[in-house]
């Protein structure tokens, strides 16, 4: 891709004798909301720490606005970072913190004013300038630490679990605000998230990772609709994962014959997709939940648990009682690793 | 009940009279109208209280106590702090011996590194006692600024100092913009344990004197072997009173008590 703006070239990093991402291709685009993706410990915090320069590569590359930046020190790279602490200096108020990076660049105090106050301004926190971080909610606070990275007008702005330090409500809030930011400053945005719920919601592009390396790089709708492995589908909340053999369907527990071969080694359906009331298959029910439009159901199959959600128009099923249900082909994502 | 509140009291008024009794003793002794040191006093004046100021020794070792506090401890901080940082920081090769290393000083009785300097220091490289006497004052208030200033390191996410680093500092422009600020509570509460527990040095001082080279609680005891008057314990009352008031503020203004 010629449009890259971030060019992440075989890049290699490493703990110790730990490797924890070996050799990353990646290109990120100018104005892009990215979403680093994974299960804790599959590298995307690290790959995080290296584009800001806090972690040396092993080997390989980074490039950003056609420039290679892999030598070059964290301070000189232009690129903001919002903490998943926030990391705020406590002893400086709002006002302070976020004038802080314009003092170095030693601009005018006029200049310094007017970029603070707009920065404040553009999170929302106008009024606030005399608080002290302790002094402010986690919400605020969040908000300052990204007012804070955007008056330095960065290159990258990049964010490491910006949400989970805060609670429901204001989760949703700061998913819009941040999408907001983005369309408004058109930064480049990179963060890491593990809950794909927050990714498949912001991201322009999805950038699924395990175990150092990148799973699937996609859209939302690839990824929530056509994972291409086991891992990702599971991920994306494909709970039913069986592998296919010939006629049957196979699992650890057992296997069970249906009426299809399919040409992939490996079929997956979402909870909704497993069609329930009828079907050759057969399940006692050993867990049940409302969840509102439909009713969530674990039955214990010859292929072990399956996960199935009922409509509210089929009537409950009690406990321990069995349930017809069929593993249609129509609706299995196959799945070929 | 009664039983229980009556050994309460007893236990508490024990305790106040170990603890407060011979700071009341001194300061009753050195109020004396007599001519020795004595408890009960012979009447009550205040001309040793003033007699204090007129003896030229106890001013020379009083300034001399002030500077190896004063000095001793700044340098001591300027030592530990980085120390403190450094071993709070990075996983380094040996912290664990380093540390100790570094609270040896408290742990060795001070009789022996006080013998130990003299034997090793003074005598066979010809330092000067005042010399040998700021070392050792140094080296015995650096385990207390490392681990006072530690456990304010502790307090403060290392992530802080990235994030100053990601605005454009480097990483000493960040140690002194977003570090130093925010541990300047336990920098303080070093610089006050340090200062007196350096005034206060008895053991390794006694080895490291020489002529006109005393600290202050030195020459009190040297004062008192030849004239037993009571300006010992006025002295004595003196210094008490300046340490309570150098702990009561530090505690009224930052809390001194948390960092210790």
């Amino acid at each position: 891709m010629s449009d890259a703006f971030v060019r992440l070239r075989d890049l290699t990093l490493s703990y110790g004798n730990t490797v924890a991402v070996p050799a990353l291709n990646l290109d990120i685009r100018e104005g892009e909301l990215i979403a680093l993706l994974g299960p804790s410990g599959c590298g995307k915090t690290t790959t995080m720490r290296a584009i800001a320069g806090l972690l040396s590569p092993t080997s390989g590359s980074i490039e950003i606005d056609g420039r290679d930046v892999t030598r070059l020190a964290a301070n000189k790279r232009g690129i903001g970072l919002v903490f998943q602490s926030y990391a705020l200096f406590p002893h400086l108020n709002a006002f302070e913190n976020v004038a802080f990076g314009l003092r170095l660049q030693k601009l005018p105090e006029a200049e310094i004013r007017a970029k603070t106050e707009a920065g404040l301004a553009t999170v929302g926190l106008t009024g606030f300038e005399a608080r002290k971080p302790a002094e402010m909610s986690g919400g605020q606070q969040q908000r300052l630490a990204l007012a804070r990275s955007l008056v330095m007008e960065p290159k990258v702005l990049l964010l490491d679990e910006p949400l989970s330090n805060l609670d429901a409500r204001l989760r949703l809030e700061m998913r819009t605000e941040l999408q907001r930011v983005q369309k408004e400053t058109g930064v480049t945005m990179v963060f890491v998230t593990h809950d794909q719920g927050e990714a498949l919601a912001m991201a322009d592009r999805i950038v699924l990772m395990r175990d150092g390396k990148i799973e699937q790089l996609g859209t939302p709708a690839d990824l929530y609709d056509r994972p291409e492995t086991a891992f990702a589908a599971e991920f994306m909340g494909f709970e039913n994962i069986l592998r296919s053999e010939g006629r049957e369907l196979v699992s650890d527990q057992g296997r069970v014959t249906v009426g299809y071969e399919s040409a992939a080694p490996m079929l997956a359906w979402r909870p909704g997709a497993v069609e329930i009331g009828s079907g050759p298959l057969q399940g006692r029910v050993i867990a049940s939940s409302f969840a509102g439009g439909h009713r969530e159901y674990v039955l214990d199959t010859a292929l072990g648990p399956i996960k199935a959600d009922a409509p509210v128009s089929i009537p409950e099923v009690a406990l321990g009682e069995t349930l017809a249900f069929d593993l249609p082909e129509g609706t299995a994502r196959p799945l070929f690793a | 009940m009664q039983m229980r509140s009556l050994s309460t009291w007893l236990i508490l008024g024990l305790t106040l009279t170990f603890l407060i009794g011979p700071f009341i003793i001194i300061i009753f002794a050195g109020a004396s109208a007599g001519n020795s040191l004595a408890f009960p006093p012979d009447g009550l004046s205040l001309k040793w209280y003033l007699k204090v100021f007129t003896v030229e020794s106890f001013r020379a070792s009083f300034l001399l106590s002030m500077f190896l506090a004063v000095v001793g401890t700044l340098f001591a901080l300027a030592l530990g702090v980085p120390a403190a940082y450094a071993l709070n920081r990075y996983k380094l090769p040996g912290d664990e011996l380093i540390r100790t290393i570094v609270a040896a000083p408290i742990i060795v009785p001070g009789i022996i590194v006080g013998l130990a300097l003299l034997r090793y220091l003074v005598v066979p490289l010809n330092f000067t006692v005042g010399m040998a006497l700021f070392f050792a004052h140094t080296a015995l208030i650096l385990p207390y600024a490392v681990r006072v200033v530690s456990s304010s390191l502790n307090n403060l996410r290392s992530d802080m100092e990235e994030a100053a680093v990601l605005l454009g500092c480097t990483r000493v422009q960040a140690f002194f913009k977003v570090v130093l600020p925010n541990i300047r509570g336990g920098v303080l509460a070093a610089f006050i344990l340090g200062f007196v527990t350096s005034f206060n040095q008895v053991p390794v001082s006694l080895f490291l004197s020489g002529p006109g080279v005393r600290t202050l609680p030195i020459d009190m005891l040297s004062y008192m072997e030849i004239t037993y008057d009571p300006s010992v314990a006025a002295l004595s009352a003196l210094l008490a009173f300046m340490s309570v008031a150098i702990v009561f503020t530090a505690e009224r203004l930052l809390g001194f008590s948390r960092y210790v």
